[in-house]
């Protein structure tokens, strides 16, 4: 007998629409699985045990008299979201690669100035960077392998997101190639080809087409690279840096 | 006579402050709610609820009204949550190896040791509960907070953080396994 997925049984727990037929009538007849819905039921009604406080006397006020004088400055500063943190750490980490890109390239004649400039922080940036972008595809492979595939299947929203990265992939590739990182560099250039399919795939596709596109995905685990690398990257963001490569 | 939200939001879109303050007050609470289901303190959520109506204010042209005031405002709650959450991660694992994270976890679950009395009382559950939630990953916490405590479906989880369902229910599946893995052992002998 097939048992239940874990799956099966977290969206029956949460009475989410079933992926599958029938979930009620197995349960009615198998053991080992009623057991172990009930097991997961009482980790999850553990759950509800959490509790909210409730918080310190004069939080609207609080929270008003922070952020009045910033909504000011926001009405009259329509150009601040272009500072925000995020924005600045992603045209930070692009000003850092046309730097590595530059000097990578020089590297071979003038070694001596280039580990002379090779600093911990441009490394971190980096790191950062292509772990976010990692991370970013990763999402949309995990979409797509998620994805109903019944009838016809409209991709045109993960096609633009990947359009979007594979520029970027193409320049950390670059990157990672000419500092010799060639864990990373194989991964991205695995990820590209993989982005490339997606983006240039017909946006609605049937079935069997989207079936091929999940197949092209799975065939190369690259979801499981890109969680080794990306998970690798986290490790050396948190080391001490001795002028590494990417 | 009470202003309506729509009425709120169009004067404060107008530029009038002390409309946005109305909004302030009306929803701080049930934002601080969610933001501590998500951060697990009580600092952390208060920063949120700041966040959020920071950042709702600079998006109030993009809201359209076809949600009301509430939900969309708790959208943009819950991205700015998955963004601190990612920040606040990251700093973490600067800390402590990722490969180090499942024996912690096993330890930091066996080190409670919990007996059925120990656990009938709400605090101590809290004890267990809370790193067991600070080990999913941002996505993972985010999809888990919306779907457990706040009730909402996977679709509208998918739609409010800008995924596909399938990726919301995929975070959601590994935050019930992530949490089954940490606790079950702790809650199954309370039971038995």
């Amino acid at each position: 007998m097939k048992h239940l997925s874990e799956e099966d049984l977290v969206l029956r727990y949460y009475s989410e629409p079933p992926r599958g037929a029938g979930v009620d009538e197995h349960l009615a007849t198998c053991e080992a699985c009623r057991v172990n819905l009930v097991s997961m039921s009482r980790v999850l009604d553990a759950m509800d045990g959490l509790e909210v406080p409730e918080p310190l006397d004069g939080l609207s006020s609080r929270v008003w008299q922070r952020i009045a004088p910033q909504l000011a400055a926001s009405r009259t500063r329509w150009w601040t979201d272009w500072f925000a943190p995020r924005r600045l750490v992603a045209v930070a980490a692009m000003a850092a690669l046309v730097i590595v890109a530059f000097l990578a390239g020089r590297v071979s004649q003038r070694q001596t100035q280039m580990a002379g400039l090779s600093g911990p922080v441009r490394e971190r940036i980096m790191l950062v960077a292509v772990g976010e972008h990692l991370e970013q595809s990763q999402m949309i492979l995990i979409e797509l392998m998620n994805s109903d595939s019944k009838g016809t299947v409209d991709i045109s929203g993960e096609q633009q997101r990947a359009q979007d990265l594979i520029s970027e992939n193409r320049l950390y590739r670059q990157a990672a190639l000419r500092t010799g990182d060639k864990s990373v560099s194989n991964v991205l250039d695995e990820l590209e080809r993989v982005l490339l399919d997606v983006a240039h795939s017909p946006s609605k596709l049937n079935s069997a087409e989207f079936e091929q596109i999940r197949q092209r995905i799975a065939a190369d685990g690259i979801l499981f690279k890109i969680r080794v690398v990306g998970s690798n990257l986290r490790e050396r963001e948190a080391a001490p840096v001795k002028g590494r490569a990417l | 006579m009470e202003q309506s939200d729509a009425a709120a939001v169009a004067q404060a879109r107008a530029g009038d402050p002390d409309a946005f303050r109305v909004l302030v007050e009306r929803h701080s609470h049930h934002v601080f709610r969610l933001a501590f289901r998500m951060t697990g303190n009580e600092h952390d959520a208060e920063d949120l609820v700041q966040e959020t109506f920071l950042r709702a204010y600079r998006q109030l042209g993009k809201f359209d009204g076809r949600a009301s005031f509430g939900t969309w405002l708790y959208r943009v709650a819950a991205n700015c949550s998955l963004d601190l959450i990612r920040l606040r991660k990251r700093r973490q694992e600067q800390q402590v190896p990722v490969d180090e994270e499942g024996r912690q976890l096993a330890v930091a679950a066996a080190a409670e040791d919990p007996t059925p009395d120990r656990l009938a009382f709400s605090g101590e559950l809290n004890r267990l509960l809370a790193p067991a939630l600070d080990r999913l990953s941002p996505m993972e916490r985010t999809a888990f907070v919306m779907r457990h405590y706040e009730g909402m479906c996977i679709e509208d989880i998918g739609r409010t953080l800008g995924v596909h369902a399938g990726a919301a229910k995929h975070s959601v599946f590994r935050a019930v396994q992530k949490l089954r893995q940490a606790l079950e052992p702790a809650v199954n002998s309370a039971k038995s």
